[in-house]
């Protein structure tokens, strides 16, 4: 099959700043697995923290830019710059964020090349297609490092303290948008130990909110539930409300973190300046809507910037890419995910498949053919809350307190306690006596073995065999009264349970016999 | 003091040792004494009872109580002698029934002696004639059904019958219409006790027992083990009641509560509802698993395996059903000394559902002198998978299945599994690719560290045990 497999070119970004790459040496080991030859750029990850050996050990070559620019597929982290995209060769499939909604004139540049180019921010929010989410990924990565970030300016601790020398409030962070990165950045503030309060205009987030221990601020006005997964633009009236709130919270809190973003246009505006003015001096603002125009008015995408007030607005827009080895990971992995499903005969040929929503949706060119936009995805996400939950809400499972079993277990109780109450006072003094012993021996039961060694399961079950045999107690008592039926039905009870007696405890002893400590 | 009372500080004495002897059970350490304080309580029992019977009845009723208790002791001596520890499922699923069985009987003779004779004193203790036939019907209610659920889980367990759970259109409302007809018969049965009745409740309560025990599937199996065990103590207890002995009421309590929390323990590594297991029917939500692609798997050889083992820091064992059935121990057992001779960490983690019965896997690792302190249950070792080099799954299949974490529609999404896949190598014994007894499938055979082995594990084992 080697002399069929495509060449796969993993090329080095050029975008200053940049530090990720498409593909990990961990990531090409299981390009390589699909039958792919992987060829990788000389110094390609040096900015993850991934050394060309390291690739070489994972089965890739390390070839030069025109090597990999020259590869049937190339995978590549950000849009093509003009003499990337005239480098590659007739035929070749691109595979890189383009952004096609944002950058229409990068796609008509694209299509004038008898290329494919498959868009990782394309791809469709249904469930199948988010080992494929870019935006996800990266969204999660960046949530949490702007928190790192604005812990770092802001000159404070986070979590409140109680010392000897005092006591320390904690800090109050505001999220706004409750999206991916949103609730990353909520999950990792709560971690850090600040009090954590989040919005979103959509309402079915707010459980999601919660579960991270975040407090979670209700606009109060009615919008609707989103379809796509993805936030809408929101009615006039909720703005009006939600500036009132806003404007009531940067009195209030050291941090805000803001997330809004609405696909396919410019981020909206959350924070006026007459908002970032009321904040108290030494506060962060971090926008990460910086890159589409800002959520905050003044801030500066790329830079921090200090307000005269001492508000620090930081506007960064490559917050994955200050974790490099992680968000190049992940991407890669979601490229690899890509490539599973773009290779369904594992043998290193690459199929496009049209019928497929998800390829189709990310293929921005075919051919030299232009393909974007896609027909209207029919989006398994018509359950919405159920879908847009379904990212964020896998990570915080673990974080939800556990509140039925606590509530209903002491229903069950107050119910037996009931049932045990009627049944003992309506029966008859000598019956009493039995229910007593009855009771107090079952809770001496769940007692003793409360606390059982798990190797010891199969012994405990053998000797409480051997020791229910005690019924023979019952049929001994009975053999000599009664007629001969009484005597014959004796006999054999007393026979069955004298096995059980004998065999049971025999069998324990063997078994315990055989338990050695090394 | 006469013989009577005498009999009852017997009855006291036993009853304190048997709940010194489970006691003792629950650890490694105190298990062995745990099993002589049992003996010596049985045995007290045991002669306090001979004398008070021998002291009220003819000799032929002594010698026919002697023989039988001599037959008894020596098939039970027999077979606990030769008993494979892989049948060990079996063997207490057919003593449940014994001592079921055995309950029906006694709850019988009950009857035949009082009611049946129109004895119509009120009985000993002051128990009023009424509550007597409320005892007797309850004690062989829980009897027959014992009794013949303890015998399909026997046939189920050494492959006699199909372990599937049989499915009859309606399960749920035949055994709540079973609960209800048993309810009805005891209110006829205590307003007239008469032959025809009982007769009717015993077999009501044998169907019951049938039914319930043959809609569960075999890998719920250990839930149902210990669920007879707790079933038959509760058995034993109805007969004290109908008896009014306190010794059987304190030991049937004793063995019945600690069963029902063997089966909540059980369940609750299975992530399921009591309920749910007890009226059974786990493989009906298992869809169409199958039709998703997973790609495809690797296999690798037992020569390469023992390389791999050869240069691993740490290795963790997982065996499963699938171990017992290909009596796979010894060569594992063989494995595990080599390597630990060779310095390589090794250690067992054990799913709590492995095998058919609680705790059944540690039995068979013992039997092969696997040091019980490198055998550690799931909790244990489950975060020690990420720097484990190699893990063996033998025969295991559901119990590291990582659909159970990752896929939320499978059918045993949310069950507690071991998380195998988190070390750097996986190599799972199989015989083919089929599916685990959920009928699901498991990804985790076609993830890229993940070698599958196919063929005999034992065989297997022993290969790589020769290429060491």
């Amino acid at each position: 099959m080697s002399h069929s497999a495509q060449r796969l070119g993993v090329v080095a970004e050029s975008a200053p700043g940049e530090t990720r790459v498409a593909a990990t040496p961990a990531t090409v080991a299981q390009l390589v697995s699909l039958g792919y030859e992987v060829t990788v750029e000389s110094g390609a990850g040096s900015r993850s923290g991934f050394a060309d050996d390291a690739y070489a050990a994972s089965g890739a070559r390390i070839g030069d830019r025109a090597q990999t620019w020259g590869a049937d597929i190339v995978l590549k982290v950000n849009a093509p710059a003009e003499d990337e995209i005239s480098a590659l060769r007739d035929g070749a499939t691109l595979v890189s964020l383009i952004g096609p909604a944002a950058n229409p004139g990068l796609v008509d540049t694209l299509a004038g090349r008898q290329i494919t180019v498959l868009a990782m921010d394309a791809v469709p929010r249904i469930s199948r297609a988010q080992a494929l989410d870019v935006l996800s990924s990266m969204a999660n990565i960046a949530g949490y490092r702007a928190v790192i970030e604005a812990a770092h300016a802001f000159g404070r601790l986070i979590g409140g303290q109680v010392t000897a020398a005092g006591k320390v409030p904690p800090a109050k962070v505001l999220v706004a948008g409750a999206g991916v990165a949103g609730l990353a950045a909520i999950a990792t503030a709560a971690s850090l130990g600040a009090i954590v309060r989040a919005t979103d205009p959509r309402p079915e987030v707010a459980e999601q909110v919660r579960s991270l221990g975040a407090e979670f601020l209700d606009v109060g006005v009615a919008q609707e539930s989103s379809v796509d997964g993805y936030a809408r633009e929101t009615s006039r009236d909720y703005d009006r409300r939600a500036a009132e709130m806003y404007f009531e919270q940067a009195g209030e809190v050291d941090i805000v973190i803001t997330t809004a973003l609405i696909p396919g246009r410019p981020a909206p505006r959350l924070l006026t300046a007459e908002h970032v003015a009321r904040m108290r001096p030494g506060s962060v603002i971090v926008d990460m809507a910086a890159a589409q125009g800002g959520n905050v008015e003044g801030t500066r995408p790329g830079e921090a910037v200090v307000t005269g007030n001492g508000v620090t607005i930081i506007g960064y827009t490559d917050l994955a890419g200050r974790l490099p080895a992680q968000a190049s990971q992940l991407y890669g992995t979601n490229v690899v995910n890509l490539m599973k499903l773009l290779t369904p005969g594992k043998d290193g040929r690459l199929v496009l498949d049209f019928d497929d929503v998800v390829q189709r949706a990310m293929t921005v060119v075919r051919d030299g053919e232009k393909t974007w936009p896609p027909p209207p995805v029919p989006v398994s996400a018509a359950t919405p809350p159920k879908e847009t939950a379904a990212a964020p809400a896998r990570e915080t499972t673990d974080g939800r307190p556990p509140s039925p079993p606590g509530r209903r277990r002491h229903l069950v109780i107050a119910v037996a306690a009931a049932a045990l109450f009627l049944l003992t006072a309506f029966s008859p003094n000598a019956l009493i006596e039995h229910v007593t012993v009855f009771v107090l021996s079952i809770v001496i039961g769940y007692y003793v073995i409360g606390n059982v060694h798990h190797a010891l399961h199969t012994p405990l079950m053998s000797i409480t065999n051997a020791v229910s045999g005690i019924i023979v107690v019952g049929a001994l008592l009975q053999i000599g009264h009664g007629g001969a039926l009484v005597g014959l039905l004796s006999f054999v009870a007393i026979l069955l349970a004298s096995v059980n007696i004998v065999g049971g405890f025999a069998v324990t002893r063997r078994m315990l016999g055989m338990f050695t400590r090394s | 003091m006469n013989l009577a009372t005498a009999a009852q500080a017997a009855y006291i004495v036993a009853a304190l040792l048997f709940i010194l002897s489970l006691a003792g059970l629950s650890k490694h350490e105190t298990a062995r004494s745990g099993v002589a304080w049992g003996i010596s309580g049985m045995t007290i029992a045991l002669a306090a009872t001979v004398v008070l019977a021998a002291d009220g009845s003819g000799t032929l009723a002594v010698v026919l109580l002697l023989a039988a208790m001599a037959i008894g002791a020596a098939v039970g001596l027999w077979r606990a002698r030769v008993v494979e520890m892989t049948a060990m499922p079996e063997l207490i699923a057919i003593l449940h029934s014994f001592v079921g069985l055995a309950a029906v009987l006694v709850g019988w003779n009950g009857f035949l002696e009082v009611e049946a004779a129109g004895d119509t004193r009120t009985l000993g203790g002051g128990t009023p004639l009424g509550v007597h036939h409320a005892e007797v019907s309850v004690g062989v209610f829980i009897g027959a059904l014992t009794f013949t659920g303890s015998v399909v889980a026997f046939l189920k367990l050494s492959a006699r019958i199909d372990s599937k759970p049989m499915m009859l259109p309606g399960k749920n409302y035949l055994n709540l219409g079973a609960l209800a007809a048993f309810a009805v018969l005891t209110v006829l049965f205590v307003i007239s006790p008469s032959l025809g009745v009982l007769a009717a409740l015993t077999v009501v309560a044998l169907l019951l027992g049938w039914h319930l025990v043959a809609s569960i599937g075999g890998g719920d199996m250990p839930v149902v083990v210990s669920m007879l065990n707790s079933y038959s103590g509760w058995a034993a207890a109805a007969s004290g009641f109908l008896l009014d002995n306190n010794l059987l009421i304190v030991t049937g309590a004793l063995v019945g509560s600690s069963g029902a929390y063997l089966s909540y323990v059980m369940c609750q590594a299975m992530n399921r509802s009591f309920i749910s297991v007890i009226a059974g029917g786990f493989g009906i939500e298992a869809g169409p698993a199958g039709d998703r692609d997973y790609g495809e798997h690797r296999e690798i050889t037992a020569v390469e395996t023992a390389v791999l083992l050869k240069e691993a820091k740490s290795v963790v064992i997982t065996p499963g059903y699938g171990m017992a059935v290909a009596q796979a121990q010894y060569p594992v057992a063989e494995l595990t000394r080599r390597l630990r001779e060779r310095g390589v960490e090794v250690r067992f983690g054990i799913h709590p559902v492995a095998g058919r019965l609680p705790g059944h896997m540690n039995v068979l690792l013992a039997e092969a002198k696997v040091p019980y302190d490198i055998v550690l249950e799931m909790d244990e070792i489950n975060d020690d998978f990420a720097t484990t080099s190699v893990v063996l799954v033998i025969g295991a299949n559901d119990t590291v299945n990582p659909a159970a974490i990752e896929d939320p529609g499978s059918p045993i999404a949310g069950m507690p599994v071991l998380r195998v896949w988190e070390a750097e190598n996986v190599i799972v014994f199989k015989r083919s690719m089929a599916t685990g007894y959920a009928g699901v499938q498991n990804p985790l055979f076609f993830r890229p560290n993940t070698g599958m082995l196919f063929g005999d594990a034992k065989q297997r084992v022993e290969e790589i045990v020769a290429a060491l």
